[in-house]
């Protein structure tokens, strides 16, 4: 069986929510079926087959070809399979994704993992702003599954982030694990002011010293044993942290304006 | 049976259900491992008074442990679960913590979990932190030498306790040297431990005594000095006994390490002064579990052929 395939017909004027096409709901549907199940377009709901050419027949394994960043909430929900976005993606990529692999060659945008919990999401290219954050309005982001990013992330990077893990191997912008209330970051290029600003608990994981606001304290330089364990169950990972075995990193802990409890560990 | 002029008794050791979990200690060196590993399954020979029977299984290298340190894996069993998780607790929290370098995780999957550093966090009076890896959840409690880390669980199985023989020599000397002699033998066997001191013990027990208080008292049928005033099962040559007593996680491995024990033992011979194998049993109404010495012995699955 090929995997099924969604091949944008025309560049799109609007936002396309494309939160129904993920392999669960998929899974019992036939090419008719599938072909008419109804996307909101804008303001307007059209038929999958009116925007996309749809080919192929394994609705464990999909794949957007020629994708934009108009399209909106691919992989929502996502419990089971795989699915291939070629080209860009729009917000939230990987919505409250909860098991299975989502792969995107190509930039994300802003709320990218928001609220998932579970599965594996790799982007080799760029994302937006609020990676592995909240929904607007609820208080905890991320709860768990692991984001990989090959390129550079936005501001806000894990905010109210609950479980998990992301690991980034560009740059991102300031307040990075903002609110953080558990799980890790790890990144291995520069990173913007305000790092665990506000942080409650939680790891962030950087090769690269920061400037660091006042409530961020120095608890100085140690070897942690936990580190082997941690960059073992990364080994298996397709990014460069599979590299890395280092346990000795200097420990930050804060925010102390927000009771402390997390650390920002620094390899040197 | 006779195994290089050794007479194998036909007779049966008798064992029993047990639980049993493995734990993996890591530490900066080997020489620290054991110093933990040590301090946990001491005092740990007999279930009667220790709560536990626990021993070193075997030494780990850096590539077959969890955080990549050297370590060893340590077998723990108990007459019950709620026994086992209090001392595995209490081991823990006094052994391991306590240990420089020392780290602690789960050696064995199953379906059943029990606390290994679960309660032991709180140690850390709100400055510990959880980390999750790979599915299992670790703890990390900040101690003087730096951090603990533990997993949260280790996996709990049905497991066999008792198996055993004895060793009926000429001279003390000689029943001490075929029991070393089985002993380096039966500890490259996996999953086993052998938990009296050096994995030997001389003062096996018979059920009852003369004074009510005592449930077991002195094997008088198997005391050399006795010979003349009980109903003894010792020839007039045998001077001295000792036994090895065997706790596994399943009845094949129990096999498979007195199996091992015997023949090595046997291997010295009666030119040496060893003259009987036997086993202790209690007429197999108590224990499940039946180790008939001459069928392990004729087992050709183990490599045995001595029919």
């Amino acid at each position: 069986m090929s995997a099924l395939t969604f091949t944008l017909k025309k560049d799109l004027l609007q936002k396309l929510d494309v939160s129904p096409l993920t392999p669960d709901q998929l899974s019992d549907k036939n090419i008719s079926q599938i072909s008419a199940t109804l996307l909101w377009y804008g303001k307007q709901q059209l038929r999958a087959d009116d925007i996309f050419l749809i080919e192929g027949s394994d609705t464990q394994d999909l794949v957007f070809e020629k994708c934009s960043a108009k399209v909106d909430y691919i992989g929502s929900g996502m419990k089971t399979g795989r699915i291939i976005v070629n080209g860009n993606a729009g917000a939230f990529l990987a919505f409250q994704m909860q098991k299975g692999e989502l792969l995107l060659n190509g930039n994300a945008a802003d709320f990218t993992a928001c609220a998932m919990s579970g599965g594996l999401l790799q982007i080799n290219g760029n994302v937006g702003d609020y990676l592995g954050a909240a929904l607007v309005g609820d208080r905890k982001g991320m709860k768990g599954g692991t984001v990989i990013v090959k390129g550079d992330a936005g501001e806000r990077t894990g905010d109210q982030m609950r479980r998990g893990l992301i690991l980034i191997e560009g740059n991102v912008g300031s307040y990075c694990g903002s609110r953080m209330l558990a799980g890790t970051i790890g990144i291995l290029g520069n990173v913007g002011e305000y790092v665990g600003y506000g942080m409650r608990r939680g790891t962030l994981i950087l090769t690269k010293r920061p400037s660091l606001h006042a409530t961020i304290q120095d608890c100085g330089l140690h070897t942690l044993p936990f580190l082997n364990l941690m960059f073992k169950s990364f080994s298996q990972l397709p990014s460069k942290f599979a590299q890395i075995n280092q346990n000795r990193a200097h420990r930050f802990a804060g925010d102390i304006a927000n009771d402390g409890k997390g650390e920002i560990l620094i390899l040197e | 049976m006779i195994i290089n002029g050794v007479q194998i008794d036909d007779t049966f050791a008798e064992a029993f259900n047990m639980r049993g979990t493995r734990v993996i200690i890591t530490a900066q060196n080997h020489r620290w491992a054991y110093n933990a590993a040590n301090a946990m399954t001491g005092f740990a020979t007999s279930v009667i008074g220790c709560g536990v029977e626990a021993g070193i299984e075997r030494e780990l290298t850096p590539n077959e442990t969890p955080d990549g340190r050297p370590g060893v894996s340590v077998l723990m069993f108990a007459m019950g679960s709620a026994v086992l998780m209090k001392q595995l607790e209490n081991r823990m929290g006094q052994t391991i913590l306590t240990c420089p370098t020392a780290a602690a995780f789960s050696g064995i999957d199953g379906n059943e979990r029990i606390n290994l550093g679960k309660n032991l966090r709180f140690f850390g009076d709100g400055f510990q932190i959880s980390k999750q890896f790979g599915g299992k959840r670790y703890w990390r409690v900040p101690v003087m030498d730096g951090e603990f880390i533990t997993e949260e669980t280790t996996g709990m199985v049905r497991a066999v306790g008792g198996g055993n023989f004895l060793v009926l020599a000429t001279s003390q000397s000689q029943a001490l040297a075929a029991c070393e002699a089985a002993i380096e033998a039966m500890k490259k066997i996996p999953n086993v431990i052998m938990p009296f001191p050096g994995g030997v013990v001389r003062s096996g027990s018979k059920v009852g005594s003369k004074y009510k208080a005592l449930f077991a008292s002195t094997n008088d049928a198997f005391c050399p000095t006795l010979k003349g005033l009980t109903k003894t099962q010792l020839s007039p040559e045998v001077e001295s006994v000792m036994e090895i007593v065997i706790d596994g996680l399943t009845e094949a491995d129990i096999r498979k390490a007195t199996f091992v024990g015997i023949e090595a033992a046997c291997k010295l011979g009666s030119a040496n002064g060893i003259k009987r194998i036997s086993a202790g049993n209690y007429g197999g109404k108590l224990g499940p579990f039946h180790f008939h010495l001459r069928d392990i012995m004729n087992d050709k699955t183990l490599g045995g052929d001595h029919s």
